[in-house]
């Protein structure tokens, strides 16, 4: 079995705070310092991503299968589900769950809305989408490559139902970037 | 003069300093042990662990020393340290019914199985202070004679006249030190907040239910003093150890219900448990734990006590004593805020006054 | 005074994780932060920790800043805008015990800034993140005590009822009644307690360049708001929200812009107005 963090402690603080940067300003591009080294086909930031934030008490969902499944189950100890829309963390290795089959909480409970980590081949900023939300103070430009075709639509419904919603990480390689359910997204 | 009210750095390290000399008291007299308070004030020590939710009799002895006595700032003392200990495993259910008994009566049956006993209590003595205590006499002993000493519940279940708890719902238990209390808090929840909740303030709501603020008609089926095993499963084993004895209080408060289509008339019943001897404690808790299950039972809420948010948002000692005394702590800027508001509005009152046009105050009004 | 505070990390105190909290406990505040940030002005429930530190004094910041807090932060601690009053202090030395973080009274310096009832007066930039100690996280509390129904009202984004509580303190006084925790919408859908800050600070928010996280450990609820969020005060068009400061200018530094404490010099009226952000004044003198 592979390792996780170096430092437990200090590693997840790390990467909480990339996290937590992302999530505050939507479509900007954050890099860890000290991502795990994960079987692939998990990407360092992803695993990074679910270390950081699942345990015992966050049903998880992933494609990820044999060696990847093993690692992540053992290090996180989350319970791992089969049905996307039980899982609080998602991690899609290949095309992502739709949106609407995740749990988007409830109007007293949004924050029960659930968390989708999505491998991306490539993340680059100033081009593509035209960002805009809480977050951002003008405007963010953000490309994120391998996304399904009709996910900017997904993403509107998804922001249409505020305060539910589910809010996304993008990962790519050791880099990632946020979309909170708030973010308004136009195609660029 | 501006500055010296400022300073705080020092200020503390002297305050503190000051405190510890003020807890030592006088210092050509020895020091209290942790042992003498465990051992001849048990009781303060039996109600920080229940407050505190940590049973540690040294430990809570220490607290009650540190806290030089103030019992709500020894339990805070104690929970704050229980915070930083590693959770291992959850005991099992306690059997209080397998208690080995000190103290047992039921006020509701004159003699039942198990006999009344009475045990080390303060009920019959007359309340003299005794300046001049004697050496206690060493209380009598007879041998245990190993009857069964069913609870009182039981035996009116046996007749069909008591109301059967809700089936366990399964699931690990919810833990209140783990997750915020949800609204309505379901019994298992209700009952952790009330088995730690202030004494004093639980038995002001017991009292307010029995003069006429709930509908309550309570009789004390049984209370009971005793040992109890705890036990535990490690995962790892698969089977069940015992790990200890736990001295508790245990109350069950027997009420009437009147029934509904459903629900033939029955007897319900409230439930205390406390760590230690604290019948205080258990008896106000179930009192009270009746009175919250109005809403389960399909009953009117009207009293204090029958509200959930009411009784288990203001029970907790150390959430209550956090919150009241902060406000000792500076608040000059938002009292100057006010300061601000106050003249401004006085102002305007004022020249509303002296220009004799008072309408727009009595349109108001 | 700069030179009376540890400016160095200290030794941390090796027998607590770093910043106290155990890991789990960490990681659910962490989750509750991101979702927070997720839905700015949105109340979340937490299993809200004892501290060794008594609830009312700062217990929700203390765990915001212990679950966010790293060994490269610089922390500032203010209460009532002041770094040298008793609870900042507390609070500091805590941090640095369990932490061993560097810790600065520059506002400008600090990567993580806990405060108690003010917003600094030096702008706070991109990167910052104010943590704010809040007593009662509800902003409806004196109109609804319940919490399952305040739960539902925000569900529905229901306000009318505190719309009609700020009209009828204009139809009895003139103005709204509230001076400070004056209530505010953020990203126009939430209503929001800005904790017991005075209404000089409410328009700091809009728009923050910082990130502002809220902590309310007794109540066990945290929410947040933002960088560049809309955070309006409750007000109406024909009685505008108005942020009032004593019409004074500051006896130390003369500045006429900052919010003021007011010293009480004798037993003849006697008055002086000083800033309440130490920091700034010490930096204008």
């Amino acid at each position: 079995m592979r390792a996780a963090f170096a430092d437990p402690v200090l590693d997840a603080q790390g990467a909480f705070r990339a996290l937590l940067h992302a999530m505050s300003h939507p479509g900007r591009v954050v890099a860890l310092d000290a991502a795990p080294d994960a079987p692939a086909p998990l990407m360092p930031a992803a695993a990074a991503a679910l270390l950081t934030l699942a345990d015992a008490e966050t049903p998880v969902w992933t494609d990820a299968a044999g060696e990847a499944l093993d690692w992540l189950r053992f290090h996180t100890g989350a319970p791992f589900v089969a049905d996307p829309r039980d899982a609080a963390f998602l991690l899609a290795t290949g095309a992502p769950p739709a949106l609407d089959a995740l749990d988007a909480g409830t109007d007293e409970a949004p924050q029960e809305g659930a968390t989708l980590i999505a491998q991306l081949p490539a993340l680059a900023e100033g081009r593509g989408w035209r960002l805009t939300g809480p977050g951002v103070e003008h405007e963010h430009r953000l490309a994120a490559e391998g996304l399904p075709p009709g996910f900017a639509a997904q993403w509107a419904a998804n922001a249409a139902r505020f305060p539910r919603g589910v809010d996304v990480i993008l990962c790519a390689g050791p880099r990632l970037a946020a979309l909170p359910r708030t973010t308004r997204l136009a195609e660029g | 003069m501006y500055v010296a009210v400022k300073g705080g750095e020092a200020a503390i390290e002297a305050a503190h300093a000051w405190l510890a000399h003020e807890r030592r008291g006088d210092p050509a007299l020895p020091e209290l042990t942790p042992e003498q308070i465990a051992g001849q004030l048990s009781l303060a020590v039996d109600r920080v662990m229940s407050e505190g939710s940590c049973h540690d009799r040294e430990l809570a002895a220490l607290a009650i020393r540190q806290a030089r006595g103030d019992l709500i700032e020894a339990a805070f003392l104690l929970r704050a340290y229980r915070n930083t200990l590693p959770r291992f495993l959850a005991a099992e259910p306690l059997d209080t019914g397998a208690m080995r008994i000190r103290r047992r009566i039921s006020a509701t049956y004159k003699d039942l199985p198990g006999g009344q006993v009475l045990g080390p209590t303060f009920d019959y003595t007359h309340r003299l202070i005794d300046t001049a205590p004697r050496p206690a006499p060493a209380p009598p002993e007879r041998e245990a004679d190993g009857a069964a000493v069913p609870r009182v519940s039981a035996i009116l279940a046996q007749e069909g006249l008591m109301a059967g708890e809700a089936p366990d719902p399964g699931g690990p238990v919810p833990d209140l030190t783990r997750e915020p209390l949800p609204f309505p808090a379901p019994r298992a929840l209700r009952l952790q907040a009330l088995a730690r909740g202030d004494e004093g303030f639980l038995l002001g709501l017991g009292y307010s239910t029995q003069r006429g603020y709930g509908n309550a008609h309570p009789f004390v089926g049984e209370i009971r003093v005793g040992d109890c095993a705890v036990a535990v499963t490690p995962p790892e084993l698969g089977f069940e150890i015992e790990i200890g004895d736990v001295l508790v209080t245990e109350c069950q408060m027997v009420n009437q219900f009147a029934g509904s289509a459903t629900t033939p008339p029955q007897f319900t019943r409230g439930y205390g448990l406390a760590m230690g001897q604290a019948e205080r404690k258990a008896m106000a808790m179930s009192l009270v734990d009746r009175a919250l299950m109005a809403r389960d039972l399909g009953e009117e809420v009207t009293a204090p006590a029958q509200d959930q948010e009411f009784v288990l948002l203001h029970s907790d000692n150390v959430e209550a004593t956090g919150f009241v005394e902060h406000l000792k702590l500076p608040h000059h800027v938002d009292f100057q805020s006010e300061l601000e508001k106050l003249r401004s509005i006085r102002a305007r009152w004022e020249a509303e006054r002296a220009a004799g046009d008072p309408a727009r105050r009595e349109a108001a009004e | 005074m700069t030179d009376a505070l540890p400016m160095r990390p200290a030794t941390r105190d090796a027998a607590y994780n770093f910043a106290y909290l155990d890991e789990a406990t960490k990681r659910a505040l962490r989750r509750t932060i991101l979702k927070a940030v997720a839905i700015p002005g949105h109340q979340i429930p937490f299993g809200a920790r004892e501290m060794p530190l008594p609830y009312g004094w700062g217990t929700g910041g203390i765990q915001v800043t212990a679950a966010i807090l790293g060994p490269r932060d610089v922390l500032k601690v203010i209460d009532q805008g002041a770094d040298d009053t008793t609870n900042a202090v507390s609070i500091r030395r805590f941090f640095n015990r369990v932490a061993g973080v560097a810790t600065t009274t520059d506002t400008r310096a600090a990567t993580i800034i806990q405060t108690r009832h003010r917003i600094p007066e030096t702008p706070l930039r991109e990167g910052q993140v104010l943590v704010y100690q809040v007593p009662m996280p509800e902003p409806l509390f004196r109109l609804e005590p319940r919490l399952a129904e305040t739960r539902r009202i925000h569900a529905l984004a229901d306000y009318g009822l505190m719309q009609v509580k700020l009209y009828e303190d204009i139809a009895a006084q003139g103005e709204v009644g509230s001076s400070y925790n004056h209530p505010v919408m953020v990203g126009g859908r939430y209503l929001m307690s800005p904790s017991p800050i005075p209404g000089f600070d409410n328009p700091k928010m809009h728009r923050m360049p910082a990130l502002q996280l809220f902590g309310a450990g007794r109540e066990k609820k945290i929410y947040a708001v933002p960088p560049w969020t809309e955070v309006r005060s409750l007000d109406f068009e024909d009685h505008p929200f108005r942020p009032v400061r004593a019409p004074h200018a500051c006896s130390l530094c003369g500045s006429t812009g900052s919010y003021l404490d007011e010293i009480v010099t004798d037993d003849r009226g006697g008055r002086m107005f000083v800033c309440s952000d130490t920091d700034y004044c010490e930096r204008r003198r």
